[in-house]
């Protein structure tokens, strides 16, 4: 089937079986492998992309054709240029990664959850990262990472 | 893990969606969230050679009250519910409780209440819920739309009442009455995970204080949600008290068929349900101002 996706801005149109996942699509028919597959299951949220602006799905649980028509933000899609994204520079700073396998994952459910509630508690910041494992920092950096970037995003520093 | 090939139908109406599931019968599955049917297609549990997704029909996606009924159309998300305007009112309590649960908040944004429904998992969330609602689904067939009540809907494991070719539209729960309250009580090993023993409760008292409906369910208690209709019956009529609590949470355990897992053996699962259930029945007379 032909799709036409729209990742990150750019336009991909490919051929793709209707039983291609999405995970794989990006990563094998787009070549952006920022975002990873960790349990294949749908269980640990390292494959989350955004859908059409605030919806963070697990694309490891979606079909790419499901995705024609559709706009989708990986990882490789945040930062603008050299410029991290806020997100990006909060789990730089906190150092809210170790491995870093399951970052791409953290950064874009974060991105969504900041889009819903732009003000999270530390609750609600532990609550959206729920479905999304890290097996290396015990999540206090990442929450703190995450409190630094919505900061930011709520009062940009001027240039 | 990839899934067995199938033929992609994108469905623009629901007229549409009937005919491919008419014309492709017990080939054919609905995917709506796919947030239960993609990881069963993976493992190759399901192997439908036909999909029919349903997302992109506009019409179905709203949650709505109308005449005493709130309505949930076929592709409402998960967080649709946990986000709604109303979700608050302690009427909506049991549904609320529910929609903060399920899966996680990653998969309750694409995952919706009538494909939980119709995927009927033994350790379901939805299921218990919409038996302690009296819930009903809108079932599309050849002789047109029925309403089937749950207890009729939810038939064994994985199965339901929607047969081949026939589609569900719509959930419906009945909107309870002012002096109404719910809970949903969960144990699950970490978020995500499916659950070791779940409740759901619902009550309405009267003007003096008895209870005048009980709605009281059970999940990863059986092969699909379960109805507990003796403690239903124990507390009908009655003046909330401890010993009526002991004695539906009793009943229970008693009515609970678990299966012994990684997350527990079969003693401690029932045990377990009795007291999520007498949890479940403090909580929701704790929202109404009753404690015990």
């Amino acid at each position: 089937m032909k799709v036409t996706v729209t990742v990150n801005g750019t336009v991909y149109e490919r051929d793709v079986q209707p039983r291609t996942l999405l995970a794989y699509f990006l990563r094998e028919d787009c070549g952006l492998t920022g975002t990873h597959v960790g349990c294949d299951t749908s269980s640990c949220g390292c494959c989350v992309v955004v859908l059409d602006g605030n919806r963070a799905v697990k694309s490891c649980n979606m079909f790419a054709v499901q995705a024609d028509g559709h706009q989708i933000l990986t990882v490789e899609g945040l930062a603008n240029g050299a410029t991290l994204h806020p997100l990006q520079q909060g789990f730089w700073d906190q150092h809210g990664l170790q491995c870093g396998f399951c970052t791409p994952g953290m950064l874009l459910t974060s991105y969504a959850l900041l889009k819903d509630n732009p003000n999270p508690s530390e609750a609600d910041i532990r609550e959206g990262l729920s479905g999304n494992l890290c097996r290396c920092t015990g999540y206090q950096n990442i929450v703190k990472a995450v409190q630094q970037a919505a900061g930011q995003m709520r009062e940009p520093v001027s240039a | 893990m990839i899934p067995a090939a199938f033929d992609y139908i994108r469905a623009h109406s629901a007229d549409e969606a009937f005919a491919q599931l008419q014309k492709h019968g017990a080939d054919a599955r609905v995917l709506a969230g796919g947030q239960s049917l993609i990881p069963a297609m993976r493992f190759r549990l399901a192997r439908p050679s036909v999909l029919v997704d349903v997302n992109g029909i506009g019409d179905f996606d709203y949650i709505r009250e109308n005449n005493g009924t709130l309505c949930i159309g076929a592709t409402a998300r998960d967080v649709a519910v946990e986000r709604a305007s109303w979700i608050g009112d302690r009427r909506w309590s049991l549904l609320h409780d529910v929609s903060r649960v399920v899966a996680d908040p990653v998969v309750r944004q694409t995952g919706t209440v009538v494909g939980s429904l119709c995927h009927n998992d033994p350790a379901g969330d939805w299921t218990a819920a919409a038996l302690a609602s009296r819930a009903s689904v809108v079932v599309r067939g050849k002789s047109g739309p029925r309403t089937v009540a749950i207890d009729e809907f939810l038939v064994d494991s994985f199965t339901t009442a929607v047969s081949e070719g026939e589609i569900a539209l719509e959930a419906r729960f009945p909107v309870p009455d002012d002096r109404s309250a719910g809970s949903y009580q969960k144990i699950e090993r970490k978020v995500g995970d499916f659950a070791t023993a779940a409740a759901a409760v619902q009550l309405s008292l009267n003007a003096d204080g008895t209870i005048r409906t009980a709605g009281v369910a059970l999940s990863a208690a059986g092969p699909c949600a379960v109805r507990v209709e003796e403690a239903e019956r124990l507390l009908v009529g009655q003046k909330p008290t401890a010993d009526l609590i002991r004695a539906a949470a009793a009943a229970a355990a008693k009515k609970s068929e678990p299966q012994a897992d990684l997350r527990g053996s079969v003693p401690y699962k029932k045990n377990l349900a009795g007291v999520l259930v007498a949890r479940g029945l403090r909580q929701a007379l704790g929202r109404l101002g009753v404690t015990l």
